[in-house]
C-alpha cells in the first residue's frame, strides 16, 4: 500500500513539474529519543549520488533539485542507517530522526549473539541460545541450574521446579514473551507450563527488583524472550533432534521465521517429546514416563518507531508419576522409607499410568507499540491463558479413569506502560496493569476439591527509574503498588470447619449449611508495596560493584489460604489456613564482578530478611479409617536467609578453559530459632572444557558436581503406632540425603554440509551421570522412595538453515 | 470494592473475552469411593450369637476420628465364619462399596493381624488367590486382645508369604487400617 503510494507521488511530481530544477532541500538530522541534532551525520542523496555532511546544528542542503522524489540515506556513528524517501516541490524542509541507543535496537533487531539483561543493577545473569539447546530435551527447570544460586525443587525427575537463593513456587515469577505465567505455579509438584524450545534466551533476575514484572517475586524473576525478528528479508530456522538412552526416548524441536525488509514477520515453533520409564542405576523408576507436545505461532509488524505482534502458545504435558510413590498412609510411607529399593519396580514400559498429571496451556498474547519522538516509548499488552490441569491417582470401579483433581485456570490480564528514555542519562519507566482470575474446580471428580472456585482481581502500577549518575554510576530505583481481591466458595467438612476455629473468627462468611458440609465465601483484600534501589559502579575497567535494597510483600496463594485436603501421592493431609496474612521480604545484595584477561568472576551476596514467611511442614497425624495421615499445615514465622553464589571462569590455554559455580545458602526460621525447611545443600559444579575451531569446531567438557549434605533441617519426625507390627516406630521424614559427587560429560563438532547455503550442522554427544551413581537429592519429593536418575548417555543432531 | 469489581468487569467486556461460571454457587462435591463403615461379622460355627466389630468415620479424611465398636466378647476356642462389609454413609442410602472389592478382588487383599486367635481366609479371586471378604477366625483361650484388618490395594499377591496372610511382602497401598482394640474373649 504504501509502494503504491509513494509509486503514484512519484508519477505525478514527474508529471507536475518535470522540469522545475531550482528548488533547494534543507534537512536536520537528530537524535529520536532527545531530540538533539546530530553533528558529522553523513547524508547521500541516492538519485545524484552526491555526498553531505550535517553541520553542528544538524542541517545539511542541497541545492538544485528538480520537484521530485528524492531518496536520502543517512548515517551516523552509533545509529543505524535510514533510508528516506522524500517529495521536493519548491523549497522543502524536512527532519529525519536516526536512532542512536545501540542497546535499544537489540530490542527490534537481531545483533549476532549479544544478549541485552533487563536490569541495570540486580544479580541477573542470562542464559544464551546455545546453553539453551543443550536442554532441548530436558525441562525449563533443568536448563536454569546452568546459573550459580538456582536450584530445583522436584517430584521425581520430571517435575521440576526451579528454586531462586532457597525460594521457590509463587515466589518465583516465569514471564514468557512479556506474560506472567499462570498455571497454578503455587504446588511443589506443578512445573511451569514452557516449552524450553520457545526461549531464544533467559534471564535470571534474582530478588524482587525488577518492579516493571512484578511486585511479589521474593524469590526472583525468570524471563524467557523469545526468538526475535529482524527487518529484513529473510527465512531462517532449527531444527533440533535428541534421543536418549534413558527413558528411552527423545525429543524433535523445529522452528522457523520468516522476516520481510518492511518489517513483517511471522514464526513457529513445534516440540514433540516422548520418554518412556526412566531408570536408576539398579532399576526402572516404573511410570515415571513423559510425553509433551507443544508448539506456538507469532506473527507482527516491527518497525523501530511502532509495531504490534500476535503470539499464541499451546502445551500439553503428561507426566507419569512414580508408582511406587503412590502410598496409602503413615505406615506405607514408613515402609518405603525403611526400604531401600521402590517398593514397586517392574521392567520398562512406554506406558503412562495413574497416578498421572495431565496439563494443557494456552496462551494468548497481543502487544502494540509506539515511539514517540524525543519521548520514549508506549507499550500496551493483552493477554489470556488459560490452565487445565487434570490429576488422576489410582482408583477403583467406575472411577478408575476419572481425575482426582481438575482445575480450569482462566487468566485475562490488559498491561500499559510508558519508557521516557529521551534522557538517556535519566530514564523512567511508568505502567499499570489489571488482571483477573477465574478458578474453577470441577465437582465431577467426586473428591473433595483441594483448591476452591474463585475469582481474583488484581491492579498494580509501578514507577522506576534509571539515572546514570556518572560515567561510571548508574542509580536505579523503584517502586511499585499492587492490590489483590480474592473471592472464593469453598465447602469445608464441618469437623474440619471446628478443628480449624474458623467457627468463632469466619462464622459471618457462611453462604449456606448442607449438613455435613458448610459453603462459606472468604473476601480477601491485600494491599502491597513493594520497592527497590540500587547502585552499580565501576571501580575500573576490570572491575564493578553494584548493592541493591528491594521490599516485596506478597499476598498468600489460594494453596496457602484454601488447601484442605488428602494428597494422595504424597500421603499428606495438607491444610491452608484462612488467617494467612501477606509476607514481606528485606533483601540487601551485593555483586562484585571482576574481568580481566583470561579471568573473570562474579561474587553475588545477598541477604534476605522475610516476615511472616509462609511455609508448610508436618504438625501431627490423622486417624482415618486409612490408617493415620500425617497433616502439613501451612504456617508463618520468621525467615532469614543469606547465602552466596560465585561465578569464575579462567582461561587455561588457547583451547582450554576452566570454570567453577558455587552456591551456600543458608537459611534460619528466626522466631523458633532453627533451620528453614527445604533449604538446597551447598554444591559446587566444576567444568573443564576444551574448544578447538579447527577441529570443526569440536567442543568438549566435562563437568563435575558435588553437593554435599544439608546438615541443617528442622526436625519434624514423628513416631507412629503401627498396628500391623504392633510398634512404635519413627517416621523419619526429615533426614537430609547424603552428598554426592557426579561426573557429566559433553562434546559437540558442527559440519558445514554445504559451505555455500551456510546449513551447518551440530553434532553432540553427551553423558550425564558418567559413572552411573547411586544418589538422592535432599530436594526431591521422591526421595523416600527411589534413587535419582542414573546414567544417561544422549545423541543431538542441530540443523541451522 | 464494588465498583472496583465493575470497573473490573467492564474492562473485561471491552477485551470480548467470554468466559466462566462466575457467580455461580459451586456445588458439593460427595466423595464416592470414600469407605467411612466396615463392619465384620463373626458368625460361630454351630450356631451362637453373633459378633459384629464396626468402625465408622462419617467425615472420611476429616479430623475427626473412626468410631469403633464391637458388640460382645467372643467365646473361646471357637471358630467363626466371618465377613466384612463395606460402605460409604455419607451418600443417601449409603453406597455398598464391598461389592466394587468383590469385583476387583484380584486387585485388592484384606490382611489380619490379631492376638485373639489365628485367620485364614475363606474366598479366593479368579486366579486362586486369597481376598478376604470371607474367613474364619478360630479364638484361641479367654483372653483380651486385638484384631487389626488392613486392605491393600493392588498388593503383590504372588510375593512371597501374601497369600498366607504375611502383609510384609505385600507392597501397594493401604484403603483400610483399622485396630479393634480391648476384644474381650471368655
Amino acid at each position: 500500500m504504501k509502494n503504491c503510494i509513494i509509486f503514484l507521488l512519484i508519477i505525478l511530481s514527474q508529471l507536475a513539474n518535470s522540469q522545475n530544477c531550482n528548488s533547494t532541500f534543507l534537512g536536520e538530522v537528530k537524535d529520536f529519543h532527545d531530540g538533539s541534532p546530530l553533528y558529522g551525520a553523513t547524508v547521500h542523496l541516492k538519485e545524484l549520488n552526491k555526498y553531505v555532511s550535517t553541520d553542528i546544528n544538524g542541517k545539511f542542503k542541497f541545492h538544485n533539485l528538480c520537484n521530485r522524489t528524492i531518496t536520502l540515506t543517512v548515517s551516523h556513528i552509533g545509529c543505524e542507517t535510514k533510508e528516506k524517501q522524500i517529495t521536493i516541490n519548491g523549497d522543502t524542509f524536512d527532519t529525519i530522526n536516526l536512532e542512536h541507543h545501540s542497546e535499544e535496537l537489540d530490542e527490534v533487531t537481531i545483533k549476532g549473539k549479544s544478549v541485552t539483561k533487563k536490569t541495570t543493577t540486580a544479580q541477573e545473569t542470562v542464559l544464551k541460545q546455545e546453553i539453551i539447546e543443550t536442554y532441548s530435551g530436558a525441562s525449563l527447570g533443568d536448563a536454569l541450574k546452568e546459573v550459580s544460586g538456582v536450584s530445583s525443587i522436584n517430584t521425581g525427575n520430571t517435575i521440576v521446579k526451579p528454586v531462586i537463593n532457597g525460594l521457590h513456587s509463587s515466589r518465583v515469577v516465569i514471564m514468557t514473551n512479556g506474560v506472567r505465567l499462570q498455571d497454578q505455579e503455587w504446588g511443589i509438584e506443578h512445573a511451569p507450563n514452557i516449552d524450553i524450545n520457545s526461549a531464544e534466551s533467559i534471564s535470571v533476575i534474582k530478588g524482587s527488583g525488577a518492579l516493571a514484572y512484578s511486585g511479589d517475586a521474593i524469590g526472583g524473576v525468570i524471563v524467557l524472550n523469545p526468538i526475535r525478528a529482524i527487518a529484513k528479508d529473510s527465512l531462517f530456522g532449527k531444527t533440533i533432534m535428541s534421543g536418549q538412552t534413558n527413558g528411552r526416548g527423545g525429543s524433535i524441536s523445529t522452528s522457523l521465521t520468516k522476516t520481510y525488509n518492511k518489517g513483517w514477520f511471522v514464526s513457529g515453533q513445534g516440540s514433540y517429546k516422548q520418554f518412556g520409564d526412566f531408570e536408576a542405576p539398579e532399576y526402572y523408576l516404573t511410570n515415571t514416563g513423559l510425553n509433551t507436545k507443544a508448539f506456538s505461532f507469532q506473527g507482527g509488524y516491527k518497525q523501530f518507531e511502532k509495531g504490534f505482534d500476535v503470539f499464541y502458545s499451546y502445551i500439553d504435558n503428561t507426566m507419569g508419576i512414580l508408582s511406587a510413590a503412590h502410598i496409602g498412609n503413615t505406615e506405607d510411607l514408613i515402609n518405603a522409607i525403611n526400604s531401600s529399593t521402590p517398593l514397586i519396580s517392574e521392567g520398562f514400559s512406554y506406558d503412562i499410568n495413574n497416578p498421572k498429571q495431565e496439563v494443557t496451556h494456552h496462551l494468548i498474547k497481543t502487544k502494540f507499540y509506539k515511539r514517540f519522538e524525543s519521548l520514549g516509548k508506549l507499550n500496551l499488552q493483552y493477554d489470556y491463558q488459560n490452565n487445565q490441569r487434570f490429576e488422576f491417582d489410582k482408583r477403583v470401579g467406575d472411577d478408575r479413569n476419572k481425575p482426582a483433581v481438575d482445575l480450569t485456570l482462566q487468566t485475562h490480564s490488559l498491561g500499559a506502560d510508558f519508557k521516557f528514555d529521551a534522557n538517556k542519562e535519566r530514564i523512567f519507566h511508568i505502567g499499570g496493569s489489571f488482571r483477573y482470575q477465574d478458578n474453577f474446580a470441577n465437582p465431577e471428580t467426586g473428591v473433595r476439591r483441594l483448591i476452591p472456585d474463585y475469582q481474583k482481581f488484581d491492579i498494580g502500577a509501578f514507577i522506576t527509574s534509571e539515572w546514570q549518575f556518572n560515567d561510571a554510576t548508574i542509580i536505579d530505583a523503584g517502586i511499585r503498588y499492587d492490590f489483590n481481591h480474592i473471592d472464593a466458595k469453598k465447602f469445608y467438612k464441618e469437623s474440619r470447619w471446628i478443628e480449624r476455629n474458623y467457627d468463632t473468627d469466619f462464622s459471618d462468611i457462611i453462604i449456606e449449611d448442607i449438613g455435613t458440609q458448610l459453603l462459606v465465601n472468604p473476601k480477601f483484600n491485600y494491599h502491597n508495596i513493594s520497592a527497590s534501589a540500587g547502585i552499580k559502579h565501576e571501580l575500573n575497567k576490570i572491575a564493578s560493584l553494584a548493592f541493591g535494597y528491594n521490599l516485596a510483600n506478597r499476598a498468600p496463594n489460594p494453596s496457602e489460604l484454601f488447601s484442605d485436603g488428602l494428597h494422595h501421592s504424597a500421603a499428606r493431609i495438607e491444610l491452608g489456613d484462612l488467617r494467612i496474612k501477606q509476607e514481606q521480604s528485606h533483601r540487601l545484595s551485593g555483586t562484585f564482578t571482576y574481568n580481566k584477561n583470561a579471568f573473570s568472576a562474579i561474587t553475588e551476596v545477598y541477604y534476605n530478611l522475610i516476615n511472616d514467611f509462609v511455609y508448610i511442614e508436618p504438625s501431627g497425624t490423622e486417624q482415618t479409617i486409612r490408617g493415620a495421615f500425617p497433616v502439613w499445615d501451612y504456617k508463618q514465622t520468621d525467615a532469614r536467609l543469606m547465602g552466596l553464589d560465585i561465578t569464575l571462569n579462567y582461561q587455561l590455554h588457547q583451547s582450554w578453559s576452566l570454570s567453577n559455580r558455587s552456591s551456600y545458602i543458608k537459611g534460619d526460621d528466626t522466631k523458633n530459632d532453627r533451620p528453614l525447611i527445604d533449604i538446597p545443600a551447598f554444591k559446587t559444579l566444576t567444568v573443564l572444557a576444551f574448544k578447538k575451531a579447527k577441529w570443526k569446531n569440536l567442543k568438549s567438557s566435562l563437568k563435575s558436581e558435588w553437593v554435599t549434605r544439608q546438615s541443617r533441617y528442622p526436625n519434624n519426625n514423628f513416631v507412629e503406632f503401627i498396628a500391623t507390627t504392633n510398634t512404635n516406630e519413627l517416621v523419619d521424614i526429615s533426614t537430609s540425603t547424603s552428598a554426592y559427587h557426579l561426573l557429566h560429560f559433553t562434546s559437540s563438532i558442527t559440519l558445514n554440509l554445504n559451505t555455500t547455503k551456510k546449513t551447518p550442522i551440530e553434532i553432540g554427544f553427551n553423558v550425564n551421570n558418567l559413572l552411573n551413581t547411586s544418589y538422592r537429592d535432599y530436594l526431591n519429593r521422591f526421595r523416600y522412595f527411589a534413587d535419582d536418575l542414573g546414567r544417561n548417555m544422549m545423541l543431538f543432531i542441530k540443523i541451522n538453515y | 470494592m464494588k465498583i472496583l469489581k465493575n470497573l473490573a468487569l467492564g474492562l473485561l467486556f471491552i477485551t470480548l473475552t467470554a468466559c466462566s461460571n462466575d457467580d455461580d454457587t459451586p456445588i458439593p462435591v460427595n466423595e464416592e469411593e470414600v469407605i467411612t463403615t466396615l463392619i465384620a461379622t463373626l458368625s460361630p460355627q454351630g450356631g451362637g450369637t453373633d459378633v459384629t466389630l464396626t468402625t465408622r468415620d462419617l467425615d472420611g479424611d476429616g479430623p475427626d476420628i473412626p468410631q469403633i465398636t464391637i458388640s460382645g466378647p467372643l467365646v473361646a476356642s471357637t471358630t467363626y465364619n466371618g465377613t466384612i462389609t463395606l460402605s460409604n454413609e455419607t451418600e443417601q442410602p449409603a453406597e455398598d462399596i464391598t461389592a466394587e472389592v468383590s469385583e476387583e478382588a484380584d486387585e485388592h487383599q484384606f490382611f489380619f493381624t490379631s492376638s485373639i486367635g489365628s485367620i485364614v481366609y475363606a474366598d479366593t479371586d479368579s486366579n486362586g488367590s486369597p481376598v478376604g471378604l470371607a474367613f474364619t477366625l478360630t479364638t484361641n483361650t479367654a483372653t483380651t486382645g486385638n484384631l487389626t484388618i488392613t486392605l491393600r490395594h493392588e498388593p503383590s499377591k504372588s510375593a512371597s508369604g501374601v497369600s498366607d496372610g504375611d502383609i510384609t511382602n505385600a507392597g501397594g497401598s493401604t484403603d483400610i487400617q483399622i485396630t479393634f482394640s480391648g476384644i474381650i474373649v471368655q
